[in-house]
């Protein structure tokens, strides 16, 4: 009997003419090159930002501070404690909507992708929500809430629930048919399917929806803020551009973007933890 | 002795887009013995992969009925085992845990269920690669993953749809051999669907035959090649022989699908 043994299939490498490839279409580049792209992006931005700020190009001055202005601000706000407060709250509002709407979604979604009666039951309604903009719910919920940090996290959990009920359900629903078809011909039951073999096989693409839609939570904390807030960086840049102190709003804006930096990472070190065989994984 | 798997008048129809009613498969019947490996080719249509599902109780025929050891079958079960053309290993479990995927839901004991799913991954030629994930595999592999974790459940009977359909030539070579060394250790009851003549012949014991749509047997034949069989067989005088036959009679089913000859003008050449 040949037995042959295959090696895993390996990455090719070999030398290639680099100034043609560079330009062709979903080709690897070396790591080099990515990190120079990274460091010139980035050098790009800081140093088009500098020369506009400190060469007096934009008039009037306060539109565009400083990156001086900028981390000055920055220091002084964390000394005094103040982003800290207003970022703690945002998060807070932000995780506590979110994981709400998740938790409710992910059974709702996974029902509505497996059985076409859950589908039609729901995604007419579904549908409907998700085109509603939540901003335009505000008025209602403050009606129905109040104005505490309850009426906020709804405004989290509305515009996030709709959408990923339906990214939950399209990801189940492409799973594939032969799969199922595996498991039922190994023996198991409709119940044993859903639960250790469809439920797995949605996990890589859960996880991309989650991680999608903890992004988009950000946008509709402002919104929420905007109304009525005690503490927040919503709240805060909203003050800041009260006194004209553009260098606090950029503060504030830097800080959502580092949040949804530092969530984005998060998430792909779970993935890449929880998941290790996600084929969405790059080895 | 009554036949391991017999089916009766099966009938398929399924509903186009449209609303249409197409007939797949067409009073089929057919008796299967223990331990026989049948081949079954067909022109890409004919519902020859529809039989398989039937007999899976994966889907339901519009009439007739398909029974295992004089028992009906009515919905899909672990004595039915079944190798897809997709691939469709579970991603989420190393080849061990595929490969103990039955077991484990027929609750065997795990030192028992370790040692069954090892002595398989060994029998398809993996050893060593017990711990690693599908997306880890070639096309190759993964196949035999698949045959292995249909085999370590004991089938009584074992449902092959083109399992190595999406291999390339050399690979499906290899594979055809390993399966047929596999058969001739340990016999069970095969039913192999194909469109590759070459692989249906060198498998099998039978060859059935089937028309273009709507699927009907059009004829049978048995293989005269002795076993073991090994891949030089397939230059034999008697393999070229029977290849020629079979070569024949598909080729016009096959132009009956793409429309090239009608039915009334198929014995008028």
């Amino acid at each position: 009997m040949s037995i042959i043994k295959e090696m895993p299939v390996a990455k090719v490498v070999r030398r290639r003419r680099l100034s043609a490839d560079v330009l062709k279409p979903h080709e690897a580049i070396p790591r080099s090159y990515y990190t120079a792209t990274v460091i010139i992006s980035l050098v790009l931005l800081f140093g088009g930002w500098s020369i506009l700020s400190y060469g007096g190009f934009v008039k009037p001055s306060y539109f565009l501070p400083t990156p001086t202005q900028v981390i000055t601000a920055a220091s002084r706000m964390v000394q005094s404690g103040e982003l800290a407060l207003n970022a703690q709250a945002s998060i807070s509002v932000v995780v506590i909507g979110w994981v709400l709407a998740a938790a409710a979604a992910l059974p709702f979604g996974v029902l509505m992708g497996s059985f076409k009666l859950f589908e039609a039951f729901f995604e007419p309604i579904v549908d409907f929500m998700r085109y509603l903009p939540v901003s335009a719910m505000i008025p209602l919920l403050i009606l129905y809430i109040g104005l505490d940090i309850k009426e906020k996290i709804a405004v989290i959990f509305l515009g996030t629930f709709f959408q990923l009920v339906l990214l939950v359900a399209d990801v189940t629903s492409h799973v594939g048919k032969d799969l199922l078809d595996s498991a039922y011909t190994l023996g198991a039951s409709r119940f044993r399917v859903l639960t250790i073999v469809l439920v797995p096989a949605t996990l890589p693409g859960v996880m991309d929806a989650l991680r999608i839609t903890l992004g988009w939570a950000w946008t509709y904390l402002i919104v929420a803020e905007l109304v009525a807030a005690d503490n927040g960086l919503g709240i805060m840049i909203m003050e800041s551009q009260r006194g004209l102190r553009t260098d606090k709003i950029f503060v504030g804006l830097i800080t959502i973007g580092l949040l949804g930096f530092i969530s984005d990472f998060i998430f792909k070190f779970l993935h890449r933890r929880l998941l290790p065989w996600s084929p969405r994984l790059r080895s | 002795m009554p036949p391991k798997l017999r089916l009766q008048d099966i009938t398929m129809t399924f509903r186009t887009r449209r609303g249409a009613e197409v007939l797949a498969v067409d009073h089929l019947s057919l008796d299967v013995a223990d331990r026989e490996f049948i081949s079954i080719v067909g022109p890409s249509g004919c519902g020859k992969s529809t039989l398989l599902r039937v007999i899976a109780g994966l889907v339901q025929p519009a009439s007739g009925e398909v029974s295992l050891d004089g028992r009906r079958v009515t919905g899909p079960g672990a004595d039915r085992g079944m190798v897809f053309q997709s691939y469709t290993l579970f991603p989420w479990l190393t080849v061990q845990g595929n490969v103990e995927f039955g077991p484990r839901l027929k609750a065997m004991p795990a030192a028992e269920r370790v040692r069954l799913a090892s002595e398989y991954i060994e029998l398809v030629g993996l050893k060593g690669f017990e711990r690693s994930y599908p997306k880890e595999l070639s096309g190759g592999m993964m196949q035999r993953v698949a045959i292995a974790r249909a085999l370590a459940n004991d089938p009584e009977v074992l449902l092959m749809d083109e399992p190595f359909g999406a291999l390339d030539a050399q690979t499906r070579v290899i594979m055809q051999e390993l399966l047929v060394n596999l058969w001739q250790r340990t016999p069970k009851t095969i039913l192999f669907v194909t469109h590759d003549i070459d692989e249906a012949l060198f498998l099998g014991d039978r060859v059935y035959i089937m028309t273009a749509r709507p699927g009907r047997i059009k004829q049978v034949l048995d293989v005269h090649l002795p076993r073991p069989r090994a891949f030089d067989i397939t230059t034999d005088p008697i393999f070229v022989e029977q290849k020629r036959a079979v070569l024949n009679s598909i080729k016009e089913e096959s132009l009956k699908a793409i429309g090239l000859i009608g039915e009334g003008t198929q014995n008028g050449g």
